[in-house]
C-alpha cells in the first residue's frame, strides 16, 4: 500500500514512454499505410500476409544466420578468452577485464568506422595481406564484413557473462574430475561446460539479440547489399513510410526474440547448477 | 594453476582483435594527410579541423544536456522505483517493466517511441531524445539500486524506526545514504549509455538538433575522414581515464574490489 | 499476461485517436496566409534542411547580414529521409523546418498532402532571373509551390583509366563487363533506383503498370550481383579514391574537374530531375522564408551557390555570371536547358508511388 507514491512515478513513466510505444507500434500492423506515411484506420490483415513472401522471409533467415554465425564465433573466441581471465591472479583478472571492455567505450559508431578503414580495398588489412606476400581481399561490403563489424562490437558481451560464471566455478570440482583420471577434455565436457551453461546462454543471448536487430552494420560494412531484418524495419519508418509494414516487421522480431527469451529462461533453469 | 592446460594464444589472439582497430585509429589521428589508408607524417591537424567543426561540437553540447538530463530524470525515478519495490518481495509485473527496456531491440523502442511523438503530435527537438533515453536510464538505475539494496541491513531503519522517527526521516537519514553507491552508479551508468546512444536518438532527434553519435553517423556516411580517428582518440582518452578514475575511487573506499 | 492485456485496452483506445501521419487535417480550413510584405524579416528565424554539401557553408552568415533573418540549417542525407521528417514523425505539430530542399516530384507529393505554403510570387520577384523553361516544368507549371534551385540530369560517371571501354548505355551499369564486376555503384532513392532498368526496358520513368516495375525489379535484382555499393551520397568520393570505376550518378556530382573522370548520358536517354525549394504551412516564418528564396534567385548569390556546389542552376542571370574557367572544366555545367529538356521529367505518380517505395523495398531485401 505504501509502495505507490514511491514506484508510481517510474510505472507510470516506463507505461508511457515504453509499453504505449510498442503497444501502439504493434497495434498499426492492423492497419493500412497512410499514402505519406502515418496509418490509415481501416483494419487490414495484409501486412502481415505480406510477411509470409519469400523475399522477407529470405531477410529474416538471412538475419537470423548472420546474427548465428557472429553468436558462434563470439562463443568460440570468448570462452578460451574468458577462461584464461578467470584463471588469473585476481589483479590482472580486474586489468584483463577492463582491457576487453575499454575498446567498447570509444563509441558504438566509431568501432564500426574503424573497420571500413581496416577492411576496404586500399585499407589496412590489405596492405598486411600484401607486405606477407597475399592478397588482395575484397572484404568490405559483404557478409564477412558484417560478421566482423557485430563480432567486434558485441564481444564484450559474451567475455562478461562467461567469466562471471567461469569465476564462480569451484575449481575442486575439475580437479577431483582430473584426479579420478578424466582427460582435460573429458573434465571440460562433463564438468566445466554445463556448469558454465547459464554463462553461455546469457553470453549468446547478449550478442544474438543486438545483431539480430542491427541496421548500422549492414549498412556501413554491408554496403547496403547485405540486408538484415533491422534495415527493413529502419526503411519502412524513415524511407518507405510505410508505417503498417514496419510495424508487422517489427512484430516479427520480437515474436522471434521472445521465443528465445523464453528458451534461455528454460534452459537455464533446467542446467542451473545445484 | 588450475587452468595450466588451457593454452593462452587464443586470449593473446582476442586482445590483438580487440585493439588492432583501436590501435590503426589512434596512429592514423595525428597522420598529417587525408587519406585514412596511409601515414603521412605526424601533425595535429586533425585535432585542429575537430575543435573548430561547429557541427561535432553542436553535436556534443547536445548530448551532454541529453545525457545530463535523463540521467538525472532516471536516477529519481529509478530509486524511487527500487526502493518502493523493497527488499526481497518481487513484484511480478514490476520486474517485467524494469525487465523490458534491456530486453526488447533498441529499434523497436526507438519506432515506437517515433509513433508515439507523431500521435500526440510533439514537436522534436533534444527534450523527446532526453525523454526517450531515460526509460532504459530508469531500469538500469532501478536494477542497481535494487541489487545495491539486497545487499544492505534492514535492522537500520527498522531501529531508526522504532527511535520515533518518520518514514520520510529514516528514509533521507538512513536508506538514501546507504543506497548512495548503487545510486551514483545507476546514474553514472545511465549517462554513459546516454552518450554513446545512437539508435533511438537517430529516430527521435530533431533534424537541427542531432546528438553526436547521429552527427558521426552523418559523417561517416559522407565518406571517411580522419576527422572521426581525432575524435576516437579523444573518447577512448576521456573513458581511460574515467575508468582508472573509478577504479582508484572504488579501491580507497572499499579498500579493494571485491570478486 | 495480466499487463500485457492492460497494454492491448491502452493501445486500443489510443489507436481510437485519430493519429493520421499525414496532417492532413487543416486541408480545406486555411487557404494560403496573406503575407506581409513589410514584415520586420529580423524578428523572423529560419530552420532550413538541405542536402549536406549543397549549399555553400557561410550561406547562413552571408543571409543574417543580408537579411536579418538568422538561419539554422539542418541536412538530410536523401529525399526519403526529408520526407519521413516532413510526413511522419510529429507533422501535426510541425517538423520545426521552414524552407525545405526536395526534388521536384516530392515537392508535387507534399503539395498533394497540402503540407506546402503556395510560393506568392510578388514576394519573390526574382522569379524572373530564371529560364522560361524553369517556370513550366512539368510537376509544378508556374511555379506555384514550388521555386527550381538546381536541375540536371542523371547518367553514368566514371573512371576513363578504370573502364576499357567508355560506357554508352545503361547495360553498362545493369550488367557490367567482368572487369567491373564489383566496382559499380547505383543510388537506391527509389525514383532512380529504377531509372536505369526502366529506361533500358524502353519505358517511362514515370510508368505506373505492374508489369514493367516486375520486369525492372527482375533486372535490379540481377545487378544487384555484380554492384560494389548502393551509394546516393558518396559515390564521386569512391571514383576518386578508385574503389569504384562506374557509378550511377546525377550530373552535378560527377567530380568532373578530376581529369580522370567523365560523365555522360547513355543512349537510352535519361530524366530531367530538378530540386527545389519549398515553404512549408507549418512555418510561422513564412515571410522570412520567402525572402530567403528570393535571396538565392539573386544572380550573385544564386551564381555563387553554382560556383561552390558545381550544380547547373535554372537561373539565366546567374548562369551568365558563372566563371568561364569553372565552365570550361566542369561538362555537365554547360549543358543548355534545351538539351536538359530532352530528358524526361520526373513527377509525383499519385496513389502509385508506393509501388516504387516497394520496388526499392523489394530490391533491397533480394538476393
Amino acid at each position: 500500500m505504501k509502495r505507490w507514491p514511491l514506484t508510481g512515478p517510474g510505472v507510470t513513466y516506463l507505461t508511457v514512454f515504453m509499453v504505449v510505444p510498442l503497444g501502439l507500434v504493434l497495434s498499426y500492423a492492423f492497419f493500412r499505410r497512410g499514402r505519406f506515411g502515418g496509418v490509415v484506420y481501416e483494419p487490414t490483415t495484409e501486412n502481415l500476409a505480406r510477411l509470409a513472401d519469400p523475399l522477407y522471409t529470405d531477410v529474416l533467415l538471412h538475419s537470423t544466420w548472420i546474427a548465428a554465425l557472429t553468436t558462434v564465433l563470439a562463443l568460440l573466441i570468448g570462452y578460451p578468452t574468458a577462461h584464461v581471465i578467470a584463471g588469473l591472479p585476481r589483479r590482472r583478472q580486474t586489468i584483463a577485464l577492463v582491457a576487453v571492455v575499454l575498446p567498447f567505450w570509444t563509441s558504438f559508431l566509431v568501432r564500426v568506422y574503424a573497420w571500413i578503414v581496416l577492411l576496404s580495398g586500399p585499407g589496412w588489412l590489405n596492405k598486411a595481406l600484401r607486405a606477407i606476400g597475399l592478397g588482395p581481399v575484397e572484404v568490405l561490403y559483404t557478409d564477412a564484413a558484417v560478421v566482423a563489424g557485430l563480432l567486434y562490437a558485441y564481444l564484450p558481451l559474451m567475455i562478461l557473462p562467461l567469466y562471471a560464471s567461469l569465476a564462480r566455478l569451484d575449481p575442486q570440482l575439475s580437479e577431483a574430475a582430473a584426479n579420478l583420471g578424466a582427460g582435460p577434455w573429458t573434465v571440460f565436457r562433463t564438468v566445466t561446460f554445463p556448469l558454465t551453461l547459464p554463462g553461455v546462454l546469457t553470453g549468446c543471448l547478449f550478442v544474438f539479440v543486438p545483431s539480430f536487430g542491427n541496421f548500422v552494420v549492414p549498412e556501413l560494412l554491408g554496403g547496403g547489399r547485405s540486408v538484415m531484418v533491422g534495415n527493413l524495419v529502419r526503411d519502412q519508418f524513415l524511407k518507405a513510410r510505410d508505417w503498417p509494414f514496419g510495424a508487422a516487421l517489427a512484430l516479427a522480431l520480437l515474436a522471434g526474440l521472445m521465443v528465445l527469451l523464453f528458451a534461455q529462461a528454460w534452459a537455464a533453469r533446467r542446467y542451473a547448477p545445484r | 594453476m588450475r587452468h595450466r592446460s588451457w593454452p593462452k594464444l587464443p586470449f593473446w589472439l582476442t586482445y590483438v582483435f580487440l585493439y588492432a582497430p583501436v590501435v590503426v585509429l589512434v596512429v592514423m589521428s595525428f597522420s598529417a594527410g587525408d587519406s585514412p589508408y596511409s601515414f603521412e607524417g605526424f601533425s595535429l591537424r586533425w585535432y585542429g579541423e575537430l575543435a573548430g567543426d561547429d557541427e561535432i561540437l553542436h553535436g556534443l553540447v547536445n548530448t551532454l544536456i541529453v545525457a545530463a538530463g535523463s540521467a538525472a530524470l532516471s536516477t529519481v525515478l529509478g530509486t524511487l522505483l527500487a526502493v518502493g519495490a523493497g527488499r526481497g518481495t518481487r513484484p511480478r509485473l514490476l520486474d517485467a517493466v524494469t525487465l523490458l527496456p534491456a530486453v526488447v531491440p533498441d529499434l523497436l523502442l526507438a519506432i515506437g517511441l517515433l509513433v508515439l511523438y507523431a500521435a500526440v503530435r510533439l514537436t522534436l527537438g533534444l527534450h523527446s531524445v532526453l525523454l526517450a533515453h531515460a526509460v532504459f536510464g530508469t531500469a538500469f538505475v532501478a536494477a542497481l539500486v535494487r541489487t545495491r539494496l539486497a545487499h544492505t541491513d534492514p535492522s537500520l531503519e527498522e531501529a531508526s524506526r522504532d527511535l520515533g522517527a518518520t518514514p520520510l526521516a529514516t528514509f533521507v537519514r538512513i536508506t538514501l545514504p546507504s543506497l548512495a553507491p548503487g545510486i551514483a552508479a545507476g546514474a553514472l551508468l545511465a549517462f554513459t549509455l546516454s552518450v554513446d546512444e545512437f539508435v533511438i536518438a537517430f529516430f527521435t532527434a530533431a533534424p537541427t538538433e542531432p546528438t553526436l553519435p547521429v552527427v558521426v553517423y552523418s559523417m561517416i556516411r559522407f565518406g571517411v575522414t580522419p576527422e572521426i580517428n581525432a575524435l576516437a582518440t579523444l573518447l577512448l582518452a576521456v573513458s581511460f581515464t574515467a575508468v582508472v578514475a573509478a577504479q582508484r575511487l572504488t579501491r580507497s573506499t572499499t579498500g579493494g574490489p571485491r570478486g | 499476461m495480466r499487463g500485457m492485456r492492460t497494454v492491448g485496452a491502452i493501445a486500443a483506445v489510443l489507436a481510437l485517436v485519430p493519429l493520421t501521419g499525414c496532417g492532413g487535417d487543416d486541408n480545406g480550413s486555411s487557404g494560403p496566409d496573406t503575407l506581409d510584405a513589410k514584415a520586420d524579416l529580423t524578428k523572423q528565424s529560419l530552420t532550413v534542411s538541405i542536402w549536406d554539401g549543397y549549399s555553400p557553408e557561410d550561406l547562413p552568415e552571408r543571409v543574417e547580414k543580408d537579411l536579418g533573418v538568422p538561419v539554422k540549417i539542418a541536412h538530410h542525407a536523401t529525399n526519403e529521409e526529408i520526407m519521413a521528417k516532413l510526413t511522419g514523425g510529429g507533422a501535426g505539430g510541425g517538423s520545426g523546418i521552414d524552407v525545405a530542399f526536395v526534388s521536384g516530384q516530392y515537392a508535387q507529393a507534399l503539395n498533394e498532402a497540402g503540407l506546402l505554403e503556395p510560393i506568392h510570387a510578388d514576394l519573390v520577384p526574382n522569379l524572373k532571373n530564371l529560364y522560361p523553361e524553369a517556370r513550366q516544368l512539368a510537376y509544378d507549371k508556374g511555379n506555384t509551390f514550388s521555386v527550381p534551385y538546381t536541375w540536371g540530369t542523371t547518367g553514368l560517371c566514371y573512371r576513363t583509366d578504370l573502364v576499357k571501354q567508355p560506357p554508352t548505355s545503361w547495360n553498362d551499369l545493369l550488367k557490367p563487363p567482368a572487369e567491373l564486376k564489383k566496382k559499380v555503384t547505383m543510388m537506391t532513392t527509389e525514383r532512380w533506383l529504377a531509372l536505369p532498368a526502366l529506361k533500358v526496358l524502353g519505358h517511362s520513368v514515370n510508368t505506373t503498370s505492374d508489369e514493367e516495375l516486375a520486369d525492372a525489379r527482375t533486372l535490379l535484382l540481377d545487378a544487384k550481383k555484380n554492384l560494389l555499393a548502393y551509394d546516393d551520397t558518396t559515390f564521386g568520393d569512391r571514383l576518386t579514391k578508385g574503389e569504384s570505376a562506374l557509378a550511377e550518378a546525377w550530373d552535378g556530382w560527377c567530380p568532373t574537374s578530376d581529369p580522370k573522370i567523365r560523365f555522360t548520358v547513355p543512349k537510352e536517354g535519361s530524366d530531367l530531375w530538378v530540386d527545389t525549394m519549398v515553404v512549408l504551412k507549418s512555418s510561422e516564418n513564412k515571410e522570412a522564408a520567402h525572402a530567403l528564396i528570393n535571396y538565392i534567385l539573386d544572380p550573385e548569390i544564386h551564381s555563387w551557390a553554382a560556383e561552390n556546389i558545381l550544380y547547373k542552376v535554372p537561373n539565366k542571370a546567374a548562369m551568365e555570371q558563372v566563371d568561364p574557367k569553372l565552365l570550361r572544366a566542369n561538362a555537365p555545367l554547360r549543358t543548355t536547358p534545351a538539351d536538359l529538356l530532352k530528358g524526361e521529367s520526373i513527377v509525383d505518380v499519385g496513389e502509385a508511388a508506393t509501388k516504387y517505395t516497394r520496388l526499392s523495398t523489394e530490391v533491397a531485401a533480394g538476393s
